[in-house]
């Protein structure tokens, strides 16, 4: 049906005309741009009516209680869940609702997952040299030689997330703050322009909390990371534009300061812990 | 080059160079040593070393799935018995009008069974290039067609091995039957000449048992290439995390199956070497039990690490050989035991215990200095 309308506008170039490998596009504006999404399982609004936009190279947490639609919000944007409405956008040329999961993926959206999985039985430099974005079709993998070009990239994210020393190492046996890091790495090698990372710091020590959030930091400008956090110490030491999400709409948006202050914010989310 | 590569590292040089001693060896304890000296290595001594030969070729095959894609396959004695049967049907063919009915064209079995022509099947395998190329095409194209099926709809761990049992099953009731044209029960035998050269002549034997061993040697090769390639690390990383796999972008049913179909024909070439060492090939080769007998050998030598696949089959193929011989009644009970007692206080197999003795070795000497 909507192809059927598609063809009877005669005032735009239809979608499967349009060329599907055009680079994403932000010189007009944000690179995540959300409009008005809902979405609702069974009846229950788990986005209503979320409105966000990323500008290019931004840091941004998106904090929020149990149920607010953290998770949903990253489903919608990856591709994995469809919304009922709305429109989102990555850059001004791509449309991610038309999108699936792979397509999604190789456009430049990596996700890094609650639990860490790495490949344990490799070590780490091997599970960054597969997560490399390359050619992975069957015979160009067999016959891939490791260079000077990929060891350089390798050795770049290994000094990012501060691996270098255990290159060498199964990554079965790193801690699991290391595994974080290692993941995170593996997201770098495929050169993401936008990153999603879910609760990055849940189950760490405060040394690699601090390490994680400079890490972190230390992506943004580069490419535009998008961390959801329950911790809110965390979320202050990364001291960025913070989005509090409440019933799968933005309560609050502005700095950790303007939003630990906002009596909305208070009541529903900060009231427990502060 | 991906090929070349696996020469660089020491254990596949301390294998290849050890399987060619053992060759040399044996090729002249067998020849310069005269008979009668405890020494010497009788023609049927050499023969049975070459079915071993060719026995460790089939655990390596397995191995190459079962250690490092994590599929166990509890059917690759399908592949390796329809190798067997591509090399058996060029060797029925070279029997010519030498058979006891005396019929140029026709297979003994098939003039007992009153048929008057080949069957369509039978075609081309009087050459021997086109036997050979049945021998990697025949299980291959099985291995493709069944892994396309299993791997797209993502059926792996327990229930593979599961339908891996039911198609040797499925196989074997098939080839007993004498309609098949693969001569039912009985299989293929009384093969005369293999290139010319006649099969009971201890020299044939000799090449066979060295042809095994090149066949191994190479096979080996060709694994070991294959694992040290990326390709291999996406294999294990697919074998412990297949999801995280697919998440980076590798399509991995087709890596599975490019590797499963690589087994299946090495397993083929295996049974082809074997056939003509044993001189025979019947359905009882397609038996579950035979095909899980070669997951025992990879697991009492060690999963994962090809080589002790090697000493697992033939460790195991030696006691048989021996048991069978001593005390018939006990061979099973003896295998039972010793799966058991491996995998509680070896669970890496033979080759781990090497492995463990060798770290511990470093550690000592690195304690040391």
């Amino acid at each position: 049906m909507s192809l059927i309308k598609q063809m009877a506008q005669r005032d735009r170039v239809f979608d499967f005309l349009m060329p599907q490998t055009s680079p994403v596009d932000v010189r007009h504006g944000p690179i995540l741009y959300m409009e008005d999404v809902s979405v609702s399982f069974d009846g229950f609004k788990a986005i209503n009516q979320l409105n966000l936009t990323l500008d290019d190279g931004e840091l941004r947490c998106i904090i929020g209680p149990n149920g607010a639609g953290k998770t949903t919000l990253m489903d919608i944007i990856t591709g994995k869940t469809r919304p009922d409405s709305g429109s989102v956008w990555f850059g001004s040329r791509h449309n991610l609702l038309t999108m699936n999961e792979p397509d999604i993926a190789s456009l430049g959206i990596g996700r890094k997952f609650q639990k860490p999985t790495v490949f344990e039985a490799l070590t780490v430099f091997e599970n960054l040299e597969l997560a490399r974005a390359t050619n992975k079709g069957i015979l160009p993998t067999l016959v891939e030689q490791m260079n000077g070009e990929i060891r350089t990239r390798i050795e770049e994210v290994l000094e990012l997330i501060g691996l270098q020393d255990l290159w060498q190492q199964q990554a079965g046996i790193l801690s699991h703050g290391q595994k974080q890091w290692l993941e995170i790495g593996m997201l770098l090698m495929q050169r993401p322009r936008l990153l999603l990372v879910d609760e990055p710091v849940a189950g760490m020590t405060e040394q690699e909390m601090e390490k994680t959030a400079e890490l972190l930091t230390g992506l943004a400008g580069k490419q535009s990371v998008v961390v959801v956090e329950h911790d809110m110490g965390f979320v202050r030491s990364l001291a960025r534009q913070v989005t509090v999400l409440h019933q799968g709409s933005v309560l609050a948006e502005g700095t950790m300061d303007q939003v630990s202050n906002d009596p909305k914010v208070i009541e529903v989310y900060l009231g427990e812990e502060a | 080059m991906w090929l070349t590569q696996p020469l660089t590292e020491r254990s596949t040089r301390i294998f290849l160079g050890s399987l060619l001693l053992a060759l040399l060896l044996v090729t002249l304890l067998h020849l310069a040593v005269p008979e009668g000296h405890p020494l010497h290595f009788s023609a049927y001594t050499v023969n049975l070393l070459g079915k071993y030969l060719s026995y460790a070729l089939l655990a390596v095959a397995v191995d190459l799935v079962w250690g490092y894609l994590g599929i166990l396959s509890l059917g690759h004695g399908a592949f390796f018995a329809l190798g067997g049967y591509a090399m058996g049907m060029y060797l029925m063919r070279q029997i010519g009008d030498r058979g006891v009915y005396g019929n140029p064209d026709l297979p003994d079995f098939m003039v007992f069974l009153n048929w008057d022509s080949l069957p369509w099947y039978w075609l081309g395998f009087d050459m021997a290039w086109f036997a050979f190329a049945m021998v990697l095409l025949a299980p291959g194209l099985l291995a493709l067609v069944f892994g396309f099926l299993a791997f797209r709809s993502r059926v792996t761990g327990v229930y593979l091995s599961i339908i891996t049992q039911a198609l040797t099953f499925a196989l074997m009731l098939a080839f007993f039957r004498n309609e098949m044209g693969f001569g039912g029960n009985n299989g293929l035998t009384d093969f005369r000449e293999i290139l010319g050269f006649d099969l009971r002549t201890d020299a044939t034997r000799l090449g066979l048992f060295i042809a095994s061993g090149i066949a191994l040697g190479l096979g080996y090769w060709l694994c070991r290439a294959v694992i040290n390639s990326k390709l291999g690390r996406v294999c294990i990383a697919s074998r412990d995390a297949e999801a995280r796999v697919r998440f980076l972008g590798y399509r991995v049913e087709r890596v599975q199956l490019f590797v499963f179909v690589l087994s299946a024909m090495l397993a083929g070439v295996a049974g082809a070497l074997y056939v003509p060492q044993v001189g025979i090939i019947n359905p009882s080769e397609f038996s579950p039990i035979f095909s899980i007998e070669i997951v025992i050998w990879v697991a009492l030598g060690g999963r994962a690490t090809l080589y002790g696949a090697v000493i697992g089959a033939l460790l195991v193929n030696y006691a048989k050989s021996y048991f069978t011989g001593v005390m018939p009644d006990a061979w099973l009970f003896a295998l039972g035991a010793l799966f058991v007692l491996v995998t509680v206080f070896l669970p890496k197999g033979i080759a781990g215990l090497l492995s463990w003795r060798r770290k511990n070795r470093t550690e000592t000497e690195e304690a040391a200095a």
